[in-house]
């Protein structure tokens, strides 16, 4: 069950995004962010940071993280595909399911817990949070806005459950677990008073200063406790 | 692929009298062999050190070819340059475990209060005492820093007692196809292969040699050894219900399939390169390893300091995945540095022996990383 949602997860990373998942490298050989939100998470992320990476993919992030911000990162993974890219890269990376296994990790452990597309896969999302908020000081959560303007005017004129370019899925075969709005995360943080250090609205290639909960379709948290 | 030619074994006697090894038993022993084999070149800094450790039967012949031998060592498309452990960067230590048979001193070596061979009369031995043995060895090159302990298995066992007996030495771990306790089962699994060596009256209370070989109760052992190495998909795609030498099921109790035959071949050629008793005492010190006894797991590794690649494999039975993961989990638990992965295949608890591409794409940047990071 978990390894197929972790299938679907690296779909989703493919399709959402509708970008290359890979970093490039440049003539200099530093490594430069091929996806607008990897670029967001960076600029969060502190210089010489400890970093928990969960769901890491095949660690491009993670990649980016040390190249960039010479940070020490470690990531969760729960496909072998996946790992094995990790550890092809020289990364550390743990095969295994965030869901469970964040309790094997002290308190503060990490400066940073990053969740970047991958809570609304999670079965525990408030659990895995509060969690990554026990274990890093700060967390940065990336989700996809399920209420982003496309989908409304599908549910509103289609009178059916929308399918756009960046939530490409049926009901029948949707990775997703949780379907929330930026605005329902907000929410959220306010019921479990947790502090939004930061909100960025993003597109593929842009941020969305304006109604970011109508118009982004990822919304990049910076988090504490 | 690069092989490192011809090879040799090497031999050094350590803890001469007034200075035995004092084993986990309690009981002295000394002096002993160690029957050794080195890859590569160690640096100026001595700084590329990588220990190789054997399975149950196995010899510090890990890679390399030994002069008229057939087949190269037991890691040969692991350990060679531009390989896994590539002998291009590294300077790589194979020894044979104590107790064994294979040149390291061990119950078929000559008593020197006697002057005859052990036997029983040898002490027995844990996994401890051959990690304890193995660091004297180290001593005599003069090495200060491991850069990385690494096996399957058996040897994977010894990886990790080294990183909590020695973590001042010892920079890293990859563990693969182990765990952190024996378990009931594969105790179970030892006890019937012990029986069926004690069983045969040619074994005589240990007290064989020069007279007769314990063949039927080794060549079960064996058979039962290799039933423990494979998975039940693997033998099934190997040998399937296929039969040996004849067209049709033979009604009597002549070999009918395939599987029989090998297993019979196997524990036939196994009888002329092992010795029963190391067996016996082999099989006992894994059976006797478990690094939660005094503590708990995570206690365990409360004193390593190293970085850890844990390597796991689906069709392994013997030491399956989920031990590994607890293995895993304690590490974490310690703040320590540790990467996982469980790799799908068919092979069985022999995967380490086989699955050389995934391991080599997978230990290769690991311990470049570690090199560089140091």
């Amino acid at each position: 069950m978990s390894l197929r949602r972790a299938q679907r997860r690296s779909n989703l990373l493919r399709d959402c995004f509708a970008l290359k998942s890979r970093a490039r490298n440049d003539t200099k050989g530093i490594m430069t962010p091929t996806r607008f939100d990897h670029t967001i998470i960076i600029d969060l992320v502190e210089p010489q940071s400890k970093v928990l990476d969960l769901g890491c993919g095949d660690g491009t992030l993670m990649s980016l993280l040390i190249d960039k911000k010479q940070c020490r990162v470690t990531g969760l993974e729960i496909n072998e595909k996946a790992v094995f890219e990790c550890l092809k890269k020289g990364l550390t990376v743990s095969q295994a399911d965030f869901d469970t296994s964040l309790a094997d990790f002290s308190d503060g452990r990490f400066d940073y817990v990053i969740l970047n597309e991958s809570l609304q896969q999670v079965l525990h999302p408030k659990n895995v949070i509060l969690e990554a908020l026990r274990v890093g000081k700060k967390a940065i959560i990336g989700i996809p806005n399920f209420c982003h303007m496309q989908a409304r005017l599908q549910i509103f004129f289609g009178g059916k459950v929308p399918v756009t370019s960046k939530l490409p899925y049926q009901w029948y075969d949707t990775p997703n677990l949780r379907f929330l709005a930026l605005k329902d995360f907000h929410r959220f943080c306010k019921d479990n008073r947790i502090k939004i250090l930061k909100e960025v609205g993003i597109t593929e290639s842009s941020v969305v200063g304006f109604r970011p909960n109508l118009f982004a379709n990822i919304g990049v948290y910076l988090l504490s406790k | 692929m690069n092989s490192l030619g011809t090879v040799q074994t090497q031999s050094v006697t350590l803890f001469h009298p007034p200075n035995p090894l004092v084993l986990k038993s309690g009981m002295k022993l000394g002096p002993i062999d160690i029957a050794y084999e080195t890859y590569g070149k160690l640096n100026a800094e001595k700084s590329n050190v990588i220990l190789i450790f054997h399975t149950l039967t196995s010899d510090a012949n890990a890679a390399g070819l030994h002069k008229g031998a057939k087949n190269p060592g037991w890691w040969d498309d692991m350990i060679g340059p531009g390989k896994a452990f590539d002998t291009n960067e590294y300077f790589i230590i194979s020894s044979n475990v104590l107790g064994s048979c294979k040149g390291t001193t061990g119950p078929a070596s000559i008593n020197p209060a006697m002057n005859k061979p052990y036997g029983l009369s040898f002490p027995f031995v844990t996994i401890d005492d051959m990690v304890r043995a193995q660091k004297l060895l180290l001593d005599h090159f003069g090495i200060k820093k491991v850069l990385c302990a690494a096996g399957g298995s058996m040897g994977g066992l010894q990886a990790l007692l080294w990183a909590t007996l020695y973590p001042d030495i010892v920079e890293s771990v990859i563990a693969i196809a182990c765990n952190t306790r024996h378990t009931a089962q594969q105790i179970a699994l030892h006890e019937v292969s012990r029986q069926a060596i004690m069983a045969d009256p040619d074994w005589n209370a240990g007290d064989y040699y020069g007279v007769s070989i314990p063949a039927r109760g080794m060549a079960v052992a064996r058979m039962i050894g290799h039933i423990t190495y494979m998975s039940e998909k693997s033998m099934d795609e190997k040998f399937g219900r296929k039969l040996i030498g004849k067209e049709k099921l033979g009604f009597d109790f002549t070999h009918d399939f395939e599987v029989e035959s090998y297993l019979k071949y196997r524990g036939d050629s196994f009888v002329s390169r092992f010795d029963a008793n190391s067996y016996i005492y082999l099989s006992k010190a894994l059976d006797y390893f478990d690094m939660a006894a005094e503590t708990s797991l995570v206690q365990a590794f409360a004193s390593a300091k190293a970085k850890f690649l844990v390597i796991a494999f689906s069709s392994d039975w013997l030491y399956p995945a989920y031990q590994s993961r607890e293995m895993v989990r304690a590490i974490r638990a310690n703040d320590l540095d540790v990467s996982f992965i469980e790799i799908q295949n068919n092979y069985g608890h022999d995967s380490f022996l086989v699955e050389v591409e995934g391991q080599s794409q997978v230990i290769k940047p690991f311990l470049k990383k570690v090199y560089e990071d140091r």
